[in-house]
């Protein structure tokens, strides 16, 4: 498993907001009926959460699942335990219709951090920061590419975006925390 | 001549001089100075010429409806033209330059234009693309071009850096004015999310300029407290320098934000583009003064009235010791008491109306000032700067009868509601005849997605020029509680609409009466156009210029299209505005592209394998977003060269290529065959687990869309690769299928394209490259041609498909993109015994060819149905249906007739041009010569050592052996025998080996 990089290498800046690559994360997408018992079951199985309702992200420690779309869900364990992730959800859903395919590798994960990160953020992601609900996440658009965020942390933001494009993010993110560029300064 | 006032001044700081030049020379102003007040206040007047007669022309106002003060600013990579020096800041250091003269601003040979002018009439334009005909290519088009014109385009790059910013409010507002600050207020104390923009740097507009008092302070108090509390309140956004430049669909509000505009170098971005979804909008954007038609309204010197006084008042700033003030309202009086109070001469006023008893004109009056009412500017005197203006009586036809010596003249021709935002989304007007304005329609507003009005105007936007009636209206526009801010005032006469001065003016005079002083066009241009025909008033408009300038208009579109009205002898209601379009005015192009520039101009796609390919001589090719190599460029060898070695490569031994970029979609479920069935030409649903199928999938007009093979993965589940442009769209019109038409069907699919990293090994030693990492039994026997196993090999988790689209023993592998370059270097690393090398797309292209694979956009073009390309070996005979089944049994579509796919060959061993077409006998309806193929794919074959193609030919397959003609350039044939497409390995012994 050494042999698995992530797109940049943890490349990071440091602005008014710190934004950094944040390595390898194993994901997960599920599709399915995400109101069935075995969905629920299979979801606590992997990440200990419960079905996130629509528009959310329920975090459990270093796993969690993310709501996608009315079928679809994002699981998030650490990359590592990815495969089995993916062998224990099958299982859970082999009654039923569904899908689950390993997304790890598909994906850069990226932190925006300090107090200032929604400035950074709200330069890229046509996101409503003064109403976005604590344990929200947004499938948005960061420019011109796809992209989902969610609060994870304090003073901390998670994106998550295409890996052929984390170049292309992290200049977005390098240049939009870029200090004098604060939108509120204080 | 203007000069700086000893005292005064509210926003300039004398303790902080600035510098700055103009056209070189030095000249200084203080912090508070906008680049107008500064030069005004170093007596430069005269700050450009005209775009068409080069006339001399000053400063007329002191905002952002300026037609003359355009200047260049700044040097190099910072350098940007028609920058208005009434709504720029001053900064230490600002070079500044005037536009549109040669050799210099105070002499410019341009300026005969003037002498010219009456061969230079409105249309003149146009009518010289009329007669004579060799005129406009040879005469006037080279000479216009020269010498119309403002400023001149960047050539060095923008230093500057510039940002979006996205924002979410209830209520926006825009204008920080008396009325904007009520409505904000109103609207926050309601409990509403508050954005509050204002264009300039400072609160308050014109009330504070004009004396005002509201509830019983002076307006400047009232203003600093209003701000104040509105910035305690967390639900307000207060904003400066943010000028709401457009309004959109769904109360979508552009602001742009000129951050760093007056700190330049400070690290700041320069402007900031924000794009705001509101609720609602209030627009308090306030009116603008109009000018008055008299001759000579150009001459630098002759300026607004309101103008004038924010000059005196706000920058301490003397337009010259003795003005002269014209107008047909009571408001221009505030002016003659602004310079009264500054100490200066106001030798007279000019008041249009029969009479002017007022209580402004008895204040003015009382200070011993000479009101003459009844009377008019005949013409102004002076060439760069105003030296006197002869008076005659407004009713007449201009006969001179008395001249007054000044040094400036204050006019006014009444207000125009600013609504331009209340505008933009289709809110319309009505015409106000007594104050003579075209107002908001209440009845008429743009509305937003509940059909309700999206956008309020309050204020003097909204018609309501007394303090009284626009704070009463912006407070109980904006929701509010409780009693309106007050501001009792003596009534004021109403005005008189003077559209030219005098009313009876003769040809000489209304040839220089400036309606639109920016584009240079007069009274006499818009009455020309009106006898020409001109009718409607956007016709006139773009045949005369007038209002089309970067200031469109503002001052005076009104003024022009009175005197259109009064030529067609039609009320102006009857002849309407322009149409009004955001942005309000100009924004920087910098502000516009946002972060999008650089390296993140567009998001580029990478393989995890880019960066070796990048350090090994990679010559890129733009597949969709993705960068391909197209060939690897070994030292001192050619394009060709590259291609042709890497082909060889593959030929003889063993080459490896980057094929991540592959669209791969998994498709699963208890319908997953089924729909596969529908979507592909061919049966997927039969494909055993373990085996790969090459498919097509067509549009419903049965074209060929996307081509790739499909992989059977386990009982209900089948990963599909397409194309690599294709993968985005073939996801989305599976999900089109999937969720409008078949929704009842259980089938998932996802899109796992960059999930995987995938590499062909393609060559004689593919297999013993790969054997060498070891792992998996990729014998002919475990894994035959066309399946695929799973397994790890050198420690890759792997899935190895044998496949081939180059025709020799080939390998797919796929691993997780994560580990794929560490997997590249492995392949890299075992190939070497055998001379591995990495080959790019043109190869790939090459190969394909010589086995005669088609290619998507190459063969197929959107008009191109699989059997066209002989592919009906693909096309299942026994499915019911097929998305393109029922379009393919079309009659034109089974024609016999059509254009169907062969290998060319030149008889020379040449390569034909690609797209050449071969001709027929005989000519067409049109007379033209008739076609019966063409070239799709064109290439020397390295490995044959001659030029190949395919083509599509009138019944082609039927004529093999026949010579065909493809003209090329310059009268040469190219011929070329009809040959089966595929050049190599006919039977594929090799591939399957």
């Amino acid at each position: 498993m050494s042999k698995a990089v992530s797109a940049l290498g943890g490349v990071s800046h440091k602005g008014f907001a710190e934004v950094a690559e944040a390595g390898l994360r194993g994901m997960i997408t599920v599709r399915g009926d995400l109101s069935s018992a075995a969905m629920k079951k299979a979801v606590k199985a992997a990440t200990g959460t419960a079905v996130p309702a629509a528009r959310r992200i329920e975090i459990d420690g270093d796993k969690a699942a993310a709501w996608m779309s009315p079928d679809e869900l994002l699981v998030m364990v650490p990359y590592e335990g990815a495969q089995d992730a993916v062998a224990a959800l099958e299982k859970a859903l082999a009654g039923e219709h569904h899908l689950v395919a390993d997304v790890s590798d598909a994906r850069s994960v990226f932190t925006v951090k300090g107090s200032k990160a929604p400035e950074a953020l709200m330069k890229l992601c046509p996101v409503d920061f003064g109403t976005l609900a604590e344990g929200e996440i947004r499938r948005t658009r960061a420019a011109q590419v796809a992209a989902a965020f969610w609060k994870s942390g304090a003073d901390e933001f998670t994106l998550v975006s295409f890996r052929s494009v984390a170049g292309y993010v992290m200049g977005l993110l390098e240049v939009s925390s870029r200090k004098g560029g604060e939108i509120f300064p204080a | 001549m203007s000069t700086r006032l000893s005292k005064g001044g509210r926003l300039i700081d004398r303790a902080k001089p600035l510098n700055f030049t103009f056209n070189g020379r030095r000249m200084a102003g203080y912090e508070g100075d906008t680049l107008a007040s500064a030069l005004l206040g170093a007596d430069q007047m005269l700050v450009g010429r005209s775009f068409k007669y080069h006339r001399p022309r000053g400063i007329i106002a002191s905002g952002a409806e300026e037609p003359n003060a355009l200047l260049g600013l700044g040097e190099g990579g910072k350098f940007e033209p028609n920058q208005r020096a009434t709504t720029t800041e001053l900064f230490d250091g600002a070079s500044t330059t005037s536009q549109n003269h040669w050799p210099s601003l105070e002499f410019d040979v341009g300026a005969i234009n003037n002498k010219l002018g009456r061969f230079l009439p409105g249309g003149f334009y146009y009518k010289t693309f009329m007669f004579p005909r060799f005129a406009w290519k040879h005469v006037f088009e080279p000479v216009i071009r020269q010498s119309a014109g403002l400023g001149k385009a960047p050539t060095a790059r923008d230093e500057d850096r510039y940002e979006y910013a996205y924002a979410f409010a209830d209520v926006v507002v825009a204008g920080g004015g008396i009325a904007g600050l009520t409505a904000a207020l109103a609207a926050a104390k309601a409990g509403k999310r508050v954005w509050l923009m204002e264009q300039t740097a400072h609160w308050g507009g014109r009330a504070v300029v004009d004396g005002v008092e509201i509830d019983g302070k002076p307006a400047e108090a009232w203003v600093n407290e209003t701000v104040e509390a509105l910035g305690k309140m967390d639900n307000v956004t207060l904003r400066t320098r943010t000028m709401a430049s457009g309004l959109f669909d769904h109360g979508y509000i552009m602001g742009y934000e000129r951050v760093a505009d007056h700190t330049p170098g400070d690290g700041r971005p320069r402007h900031r583009l924000w794009r705001i979804r509101a609720g609602h909008v209030i627009t308090a954007t306030g009116a603008i003064e109009r000018s008055l038609s008299f001759a000579g309204n150009d001459i630098p010197g002759v300026m607004l009235a309101s103008a004038v006084r924010d000059y005196v008042v706000n920058w301490a700033v003397s337009p010259g010791d003795r003005t002269v003030i014209v107008t047909n309202n009571d408001d221009a009086y505030r002016t003659a008491l602004a310079l009264l109070d500054a100490g200066l001469l106001v030798p007279a006023v000019i008041d249009a109306r029969p009479e002017a008893t007022g209580a402004l004109p008895e204040a003015v009056r009382a200070r011993g000032v000479r009101v003459l009412a009844g009377h008019g500017i005949a013409k102004v005197k002076g060439g760069k700067r105003v030296t006197g203006v002869s008076i005659c009586v407004q009713a007449g036809e201009g006969a001179e009868i008395e001249s007054i010596a000044c040094d400036a003249v204050a006019m006014s021709g009444g207000w125009s509601p600013v609504v331009h935002l209340w505008s933009h989304c289709g809110g319309k007007l009505i015409w106000d005849e007594e104050r003579a304005m075209f107002r908001p329609d209440p009845k008429r507003p743009a509305t937003g997605d509940d059909g309700e009005a999206m956008v309020t105007a309050v204020g003097s936007a909204n018609g309501f020029l007394t303090p009284d009636e626009v704070l009463a209206d912006a407070h109980k526009a904006a929701g509010g509680q409780g009693k309106a801010p007050a501001a009792p005032a003596e009534s004021e006469a109403p005005m008189m609409p003077v559209w030219i001065m005098p009313q009876g003016a003769g040809p000489d005079l209304r040839m220089k009466m400036w309606l639109d002083p920016q584009n240079d066009v007069k009274v006499s241009d818009v009455q020309l156009a009106a006898r020409e025909g001109y009718e409607s008033v956007e016709h006139t408009k773009r045949y005369t210029t007038l209002g089309m300038a970067t200031d469109q208009g503002k001052m005076s579109n009104i003024n022009g299209l009175a005197i259109l009205s009064d030529a067609l002898h039609r009320p102006i209601p009857e002849t309407g505005t322009t149409t009004f379009r955001p942005p309000y005015t100009p924004i920087s192009i910098g502000a516009i592209a946002g972060e999008a520039r650089g390296d993140i101009f567009q998001p580029l796609r990478r393989t995890p394998m880019h960066a070796w390919h990048e350090i090994h001589g990679a010559h890129w090719e733009p597949v969709g977003l993705w960068r391909r190599p197209y060939c690897f460029l070994r030292t001192g060898e050619g394009v060709h060269d590259a291609v042709n070695r890497e082909i060889r490569t593959v030929r003889n031994s063993v080459g490896l290529l980057d094929a991540s970029t592959l669209g791969k979609i998994i498709v699963k479920g208890p319908d997953a065959g089924k729909f596969l069935d529908m979507l592909y030409t061919n049966m997927m649903s039969t494909l055993p687990v373990g085996k790969c199928r090459y498919g097509l999938m067509c549009s419903e007009n049965g074209f060929l869309s996307d081509d790739g093979v499909v992989v059977r993965l386990s009982e209900d589940t089948w990963l599909c690769h397409t194309t690599t442009g294709g993968a985005d769209r073939i996801h989305g019109w599976m999900e089109d299928w999937l969720q409008c038409e078949w929704w009842d069907w259980k089938v998932y699919t996802a899109n796992v394209t960059e999930q995987y990293a995938q590499v062909a090994i393609a060559g004689p030693n593919a297999r013993k490259l790969l054997e060498k990492l070891g792992g998996m039994d990729l014998s002919k026997e475990a894994i035959p041609f066309m399946e695929w196993r799973e397994g790890t090999l050198g420690g890759f988790r792997a899935r190895v498909h044998r496949i081939s689209f180059s025709g020799e023993l080939s390998f797919e592998v796929a691993v997780p993109a994560s580990e794929g370059r560490a997997f590249w270097d492995a392949l890299i690393a075992a190939g070497e015994e055998f001379g591995v090398a990495p080959y790019g797309t043109e190869a790939m292209h090459i190969m394909r060819a010589e086995k005669g694979f088609i290619m998507i956009g190459d063969e197929t073009d959107g008009t191109v149905i699989p059997q066209d390309l002989n592919l009906q070996w693909a096309i299942s005979k026994k499915k019911d249906d097929y998305l393109g089944k029922r379009a393919q049994e079309r009659s034109h579509m089974a024609s016999p007739d059509r254009w169907k796919l062969v290998g060319l060959e030149t008889l020379d061993g040449g390569v034909i041009p690609d797209g050449a077409y071969a001709v027929a006998e005989g000519v067409n309806a049109n007379g033209q010569r008739n076609m019966q193929g063409r070239v799709t794919s064109t290439y020397y074959s390295p490995t044959l050592n001659k030029g190949i193609a395919m083509g599509l030919v009138k019944h082609g397959p039927d004529r093999m052996g026949e010579v065909l003609d493809f003209p090329v350039d310059n009268g040469k044939v190219v011929k070329a025998r009809i040959v089966d497409p595929v050049f190599y390995d006919k039977d594929g012994e090799k591939q399957n080996v």
